[in-house]
């Protein structure tokens, strides 16, 4: 069927910040939609508040509007743009909410926009639980028995009908509040009644529990001829009981024989059209019940998704670009497969290797977190990894996850409870004897049981302590199919151990051994070698990997797309060409701290050489991404971010260089290995990054260009650390160095604290990395500044100021475009000193630089010769790509060939606040720290400062009320300063309510406030105001830390609650700007393309 | 395990591990592109004289059962693939693939790089071959596998054909069935060229009575049972080795409605003039796109030969094509525009594959039933 001719114009809606099940999947597939579109002759106009996504480039859509993703938002740009049709199924589960919410609005019948894609009531059919169920009755598929009760004598009644165990899910609450798992009547009780409280309709729903069941899930397609596909099946290694987003999971589907697997593909079939999904992608979860093969469904989602994204890079179907064209008429046969061009879309992909994803977490950065892994996801980001078999691409996954693991354990990483064995003689002890240690044994074994980050090494630990497959099947869950690949992984282990000192025996077994996926590091931990002297011994045996290709169609055909994965086997089909090359390494899986951003730069670097004609090779684990596309760059490695494997590809490839500034601190971190094999690094020099980062050049550097850098010293020790905090006084500001994102970094304000903090930043350190300590400067402000130089002159990209003041970690602090408190004298002393800094160090490419102005004293806290997080948000705000020019310098061009010789300084404002995943992380405590907390950003531009910020709340789901009841509650030290805030308010016609503490201080000031109870001072006290939804706004900010504080259990209630809940003066002063900006004069929408004139630079 | 070595005629040849059975065996090498359903394919009569190389790594994974076989035994010559499964996880799983392949004595090959036998099959063409664990020599393997004496111009269906003729009656069980069932109102002859179950099993849920004669039947024996129509089923090696079996097609032709499948649809296609020409390495396996194009829909269908029939080569008068391959355009199936006869190149049975193409069991009960009313009003 012919594209459609009477829609011209769509709007796409993007998936806002990057939170927890949410990350850069949907910039992948929104920025594939956008293409295809415009491809097929039509225009395209979106709305995503997150400035670090490719797909708000200028150059994407044709008119690009970062604004809030809210239906008040949403409407003023139909207004505008009055686009013929929607299609919300590119922006995850926010654009597909928010195209819900805007059509009961009746937003889109009073702009005449049709839905695309997706039609409301089949969003509707999929997304409620009810209507889901029923139409899954109704075609005839098997779901868990369930059912709802308002009351616990009901609950009592479904319970027993269905038979334990049951699942109790509380109706309306976030985070899983009030939901668990109930194996008698007792538990029962209690679970249905705390549900019952939380629920704000007072209902649960009670269900057959699946735990432990096998889980499937299909990836599929269907066009408005019914023409219908699976273009890839996923097997999960954990069993229902994890989210899927949580587990370890494997393409393809494994255990089910044909007559089985089909069947779930007629299901998944008709579930699509019951549900009435016309055009475009689905997936479809199911359970398997092992002993019976009982097959019931448990979910659909109607739109693109992470899985989607996950297949389209496992298989090379690029799901997301062909939904968009099916959307708009096309049917799957109309569609030429890009990799084999003369063969349709309308197939099933074929593969002829084993695709693995593994979930990176980060509960290191929460404390108290309940780390077991349930049907609430927790996980920041994941790794993808290929090989010929499941044992390779699982154990290049671990490597890929960049948590200092180089495979299946034997790294000299495992940890045993307390125990780490970091020798060879330490491993061999402990297999030997681990069987015969009978507490120890059980409780490896009692600990496989929960689902956890590291349970699967564990796996491995049991299988040492004896336990058998169908023992540790019976505890776990995860499939003796699984169970037995890691099995020939331990046993093979087992004989590469008993190599050491044998060389010939270990050339016998070197093959094989990376068949299996092992790493030159652990062989040369069972060898008790170094890395380097395995590599050489491999080379000289002439074992190296061939690069195999990812072709969607497993040989069949021809194909054309040059996406890579890596394997030790004959046929090597990488064929490097002659043409001149560039290396570019990404960022590896998403983690708080080092995200999307770092992926927008990669793939700005990939598309500025590609068009100055040099070959691209991208070297990238994270399937969520842009720079994952085989469409980005010339060459596309799926691989590991090692030494061992990022050298492969280079030897293999001989680029002319490697660019690592781009990717964030992970390539960063190989500099001097790759330096030390031979690479070609290009732009900024290794020497000059480590003079940034080595604490004693750093100093050097510091002193020679006459800047200020707060009191410090290194130590290595307890004592050390002692000494130089009593010399330079406390507070202090202490971390480990060589990491990031504030990674166990914390402000200490005595030695008790200093003392308890030593002792875990040696596990967060790199090996012999010692431990940074700074003094704390106290109502500091802080300055964030990317510089982009090309070794003779240097350019400012922004000086950015932040709100909430120094001490918070940058990441997580609001910042704005140009500074908004700073006199013009100090933005200059800044900007001065910033491309001293860069002159001195010969910077080629990017470079930020954080300050704290305290006093009106300018101090240096830390320079950063690489890509900052900052630099989309930079790019988008003063309209030049950063990232494409700090490429092109690398090659050799000069800031003036590419026209770029002065600062912009914009005449809008755009404010860039923080996102953070604490909702996923029910009672941990709200504060912000040195330690970096946030998954992602938004951006608020607008004409002035207060506009822009009262944007970037709304777009960072913290809406500011415009009137109602406000809450404040403040430390001891903010309470002389909070008067003046709350007037403020009040005057903007707020109530006031507050504690007795802070309710004194504003009754001297008199400002009128109602007091309230606090927790435990009777009834109704706070609590009941939260839970109630009493107060529209609260006001805390935190005297000390930990989550067993009032005052803690007030922000995390209130998270719950979803109250918006302010932390920080400086952060309540600007909503004030905010409230009063938008008092009288409304919020307009205004596209990129305007802010900056339709010509972009490039 | 033991050393085993498979050497192509061309000269290639790969050295891995031998499972299943021990010896040595020849065949033409083929690849099979479906991610399940190894089961189905060894027991494919269709697979006779030929070795199949699976392009999906991971191989027994799920084990074998009795329920999933196409026929009484497996065919295939010799197993290739990447990885064996050292374990069966499946619930319906009763022996592993090893044992199964040992206790019918046929040589698995493992441990090589399959993709790269598959990328070369893609470039040459299906190749003789032979897989050894005897000879270790490979050039000695090369040799014998010139010397072999490969599938064209070879009659395979004699050695898969059933010897006597018989009643089948046998549907799927029900947690696997799908498709529309019909009453049983009609007999059919089904001539067994190497026929798989569930093309029989299919017939029966549609409402055919299923009387399977061997692939040498007569026309005149097969009309004696008076069917109300004739089925013509798959069948191994070269469509132009069987003559006798055109003979009978056309012999049929006019007489009773025919639905012809795979060998069969090659039957139909040269009893009517037509001419097979072998394609560079067939379609085999689970995800080949096929468009109706009556309807505009398409399916994907699970295919299996190495033959087509030459589109040019029919006669454009009694004709019209119906079916088309979407990959390459060859001609995936026909129908007569006089007589009730209609035919495709795949597999509607889908055993292994997805099951899109059950609408063609009901086109042949509907051809049936229109041709008897047709001769009524007569």
């Amino acid at each position: 069927m012919p594209k459609r001719t009477d829609i011209k114009k769509i709007l796409i809606i993007g998936s806002g910040p990057i939170i927890i099940g949410q990350a850069c999947e949907f910039d992948y597939s929104g920025a594939q939609a956008i293409k295809a579109l415009k491809e097929e002759g039509y225009k395209v106009t979106l709305i995503n508040s997150n400035p670090a996504t490719i797909m708000t480039d200028p150059e994407l859509a044709d008119s690009t509007y970062i604004e809030p993703l809210t239906v008040e938002f949403l409407e003023k740009v139909i207004a505008k743009e009055k686009p013929d049709a929607v299609l919300p199924t590119m922006g995850g589960q926010t654009g597909l909410n928010l195209a819900v919410e805007a059509y009961e609005a009746g937003v889109f019948k009073r702009h005449n926009v049709e839905m695309i894609g997706a039609k409301y009531e089949a969003i509707k059919k999929a997304e409620n639980r009810e209507e889901f169920k029923r139409a899954m009755q109704k075609i005839g598929l098997d779901l868990p028995k369930s059912d709802f009760a308002y009351s616990l004598e009901e609950a009592e009644k479904v319970a027993e009908k269905i038979g334990y165990p049951v699942i109790v899910r509380a109706s309306f609450t976030l985070g899983g509040s009030g939901s668990g798992i109930c194996h008698n009547l007792e538990e029962l009780r209690n679970t249905a009644r705390t549900g019952l409280d939380y629920s704000r309709i007072h209902e649960i729903l009670i269900e057959e529990s699946i735990v432990g069941w096998k889980e499937f899930e299909l990836e599929v397609m269907r066009d408005i001829n019914d023409n219908f596909v699976v273009i890839c099946s996923i097997e999960n290694l954990d069993p229902m009981g994890v989210h899927t987003g949580d587990s370890i999971t494997v393409a393809p589907a494994q255990t089910l024989t044909d007559r089985e697997y089909q069947r779930m593909r007629d299901a998944a079939r008709k579930v699509m059209s019951e549900i009435g999904i016309e055009t475009g992608g689905s997936n479809v979860q199911f359970a398997v019940e092992p002993q019976t093969g009982r097959m019931v469904i448990i979910e659909m989602n109607p739109r693109v998704s992470r899985s989607s994204a996950l297949a389209s890079k496992a298989t090379g179907f690029p799901i997301a670009k062909f939904a968009a064209k099916l959307a708009v008429g096309l049917t799957l046969d109309e569609i030429p497969n890009d990799i084999t061009k003369y063969t349709p879309a309308s197939f099933e992909p074929s593969i002829d290797y084993c695709v693995v994803k593994i979930p990176r977490f980060a509960f290191e950065k929460f404390e108290g977190v309940d780390d077991r892994l349930t049907t609430q996801m927790k996980s920041v980001g994941e790794i993808m990894s290929i090989g010929r078999t499941f044992k390779e691409a699982f154990q290049k996954g671990l490597r890929s996850l960049e948590t200092k693991r180089f495979g299946f354990g034997g790294d000299g990483k495992d940890k045993i409870f307390d125990l780490t064995l970091k020798t060879r003689e330490e491993y061999l002890q402990f297999i030997k004897t681990v069987s015969n240690d009978k507490e120890l044994r059980e409780k490896i074994f009692a600990y496989v049981k929960v689902p956890r980050e590291d349970r699967i090494f564990y796996v491995k630990y049991a299988y040492w302590a004896g336990y058998t497959t169908e023992e540790i099947y019976k505890k776990t869950g995860i499939d003796p199919w699984f169970l037995e690949q890691l099995k020939q992984l331990i046993d093979f282990e087992r004989e590469l151990l008993a190599a050491q000192g044998k060389p010939k025996l270990q050339e016998a077994l070197m093959r094989r051994a990376k068949q299996y996926g092992f790493s030159d590091r652990q062989l040369a931990f069972c060898w008790g070698l170094q890395e380097k002297d395995v590599r050489k011994k491999r080379k000289s045996l002439g074992i190296k990997p061939v690069y195999k290709l990812v072709d969607t169609c497993a040989a069949e055909f021809k194909a054309y797309t040059p996406y890579f994965y890596s394997t030790y086997e004959d046929e090597d089909e990488a064929n490097p060409s002659r043409k001149k090359k560039v290396m570019i390494l990404g960022g590896g899986p998403n983690r708080i701290g080092q995200g999307i951003e770092f992926d927008y730069c990669c793939v700005h670097a990939v598309l500025a050489l590609r068009k100055m004609g040099y070959e691209t090779i991208m070297v990238n684990s994270n399937p969520e991404t842009v720079s994952t596309d085989y469409d980005t760059s010339d060459k596309l490695f799926f691989e590991p971010l090692t030494l061992e494997d990022v050298l492969n590809i280079y030897e293999n490839e001989k680029p002319i260089g490697v660019i690592l500034q781009l990717g964030g601190q992970t390539p960063l971190n190989l500099a001097k290995s790759l330096l030390a094999n031979g690479v070609k690094i290009l732009g900024t020099s290794v020497d000059a990054i480590d003079r940034a980062e080595d604490r004693d050049r750093f100093k050097k550097l510091l002193k020679k260009i006459d800047l200020r850098q707060p009191a410090n010293g290194i130590a290595t020790s307890i004592d050390e650390a002692h000494q130089i905090a009593k010399e330079i006084g406390y507070p202090v500001v202490i971390r480990p160095s060589y990491v990031l994102g504030g990674r166990a970094m914390e402000i200490v304000y005595d030695q008790t604290s200093l003392k308890k903090y030593m002792k875990q930043a040696v596990e967060a350190s790199e090996d012999h990395q010692p431990v940074l300590i700074d003094k704390f400067l106290e109502d500091a402000i802080e300055i964030d500044v990317d510089l982009i130089s090309d070794g003779k002159i240097a350019v400012v990209g922004s000086v950015m100021e932040h709100i909430e003041e120094a001490g918070i970690h940058s990441g997580d602090s609001a910042s704005v475009i140009p500074p908004f408190s700073l006199s013009r004298e100090i933005v200059e002393e800044i900007v001065h000193k910033t491309k001293q800094i860069a002159k001195e160090l010969g910077v080629i490419g990017l470079m930020n630089v954080q300050y704290a102005i305290q006093r009106g004293q300018v101090y240096c806290l830390e320079v950063n010769p690489r890509a900052s997080r900052t630099v989309p948000f930079v790019s988008k705000t003063i309209g030049v790509p950063l990232a494409k020019l700090a490429a092109q310098l690398m090659v050799g061009k000069s800031l003036k060939d590419l026209k770029f010789t002065e600062e912009i300084v914009p005449k809008h404002v755009a404010v860039k606040e923080s996102v953070f995943p604490f909702v996923k992380f029910p009672g941990v405590d709200i504060i912000l720290s040195p330690e970096m907390k946030s998954t992602g950003e938004v951006m608020g531009i607008d004409k002035d400062f207060g506009k822009a910020f009262y944007k970037s709340q709304d777009a960072a789901m913290s809406h500011i009320p415009r009137k109602g009841i406000v809450f404040i509650s403040v430390k001891e030290t903010d309470k002389p300063k909070i008067a003046e805030i709350a007037r403020e308010f009040y005057k903007l016609g707020f109530k006031i309510v507050s504690t007795k503490g802070t309710g004194k201080v504003l009754k001297e000031a008199e400002v009128p406030a109602e007091e309230v109870l606090k927790m435990g001072e009777g009834n109704p006290n706070l609590s009941h105001w939260i839970k109630e939804k009493k107060m529209d706004l609260i006001i805390n900010t935190p005297s000390g830390k930990g989550p067993m504080l009032d005052e803690g259990k007030i922000r995390s209630l209130a998270v719950s609650f979803n109250i918006p809940c302010i932390t920080t003066l400086s952060a309540a002063r600007a909503a004030v700007r905010g409230l009063k900006a938008v008092r009288d004069d409304d919020l307009d929408v205004k596209s990129i393309q305007d802010y900056h004139g339709t010509k972009v630079k490039s | 395990m033991k050393k085993a070595i498979l050497a192509l005629e061309d000269g290639v040849w790969f050295e891995g591990e031998g499972f299943g059975a021990e010896g040595e065996t020849f065949g033409e090498v083929v690849f099979n592109t479906g991610l399940s359903g190894y089961q189905e394919i060894l027991t494919d009569p269709s697979y006779k004289g030929q070795m199949v190389c699976m392009t999906y790594p991971h191989i027994g994974n799920y084990g074998i059962n009795a329920a999933d076989v196409e026929s009484s035994r497996p065919w295939v010559e010799g197993f290739i693939i990447k990885e064996l499964s050292p374990v069966v996880s499946n619930y319906r799983s009763e022996m592993t693939l090893d044992q199964y392949l040992k206790k019918y004595n046929i040589l698995g090959i493992q441990g090589i790089d399959t993709r790269k036998l598959v990328k070369h099959l893609r470039t040459v063409g299906a190749k003789k071959a032979v897989i050894s664990t005897l000879e270790l020599d490979p050039k000695k393997l090369i040799q014998k596998a010139k010397k072999s004496k490969g599938i064209e111009g070879v009659d395979l269906v004699k050695e898969v054909t059933c010897q006597k003729p018989f009643e089948f009656d046998e549907i799927m069980p029900a947690e696997f069935a799908w498709g529309d069932t019909q009453k049983k109102k009609f007999k059919i002859v089904a001539v067994d060229s190497g026929v798989k179950w569930n093309i029989l099993r299919k017939l029966n849920q549609h409402g055919f009575k299923v009387q399977v004669v061997p692939a040498h039947a007569t026309a005149e024996e097969i009309l004696a049972y008076k069917p109300d129509g004739v089925f013509l089923a798959n069948g191994p090696g070269d469509p132009a080795a069987v003559k006798y079996l055109v003979e009978t097609v056309r012999r049929l032709i006019g007489k009773t409605p025919i639905f012809g499948i795979c060998l069969g649809h090659q039957m139909i296609g040269q009893a009517l003039g037509g001419k097979t020409s072998k394609l560079k390495f067939g379609h085999h396996g689970n995800n080949q796109p096929v468009m109706d194009l009556k309807t505009r829909k398409i399916e994907i269908t699970s295919q299996n030969h190495n033959f087509v029939v030459v589109i040019d080569s029919l006669p454009k008068d009694e004709v019209e094509m119906t079916h088309i391959n979407l990959n390459d355009k060859t001609l995936e199936g026909f129908r007569h525009k006089k007589y009730p006869i209609f035919c495709v190149q795949y597999h509607p049975e889908n055993s292994p594959g997805p099951h899109d193409s059950d609408y063609l069991f009901t086109r042949f009960y509907d051809l049936i039933e229109k041709n008897q009313s047709n001769a009524q009003k007569n």
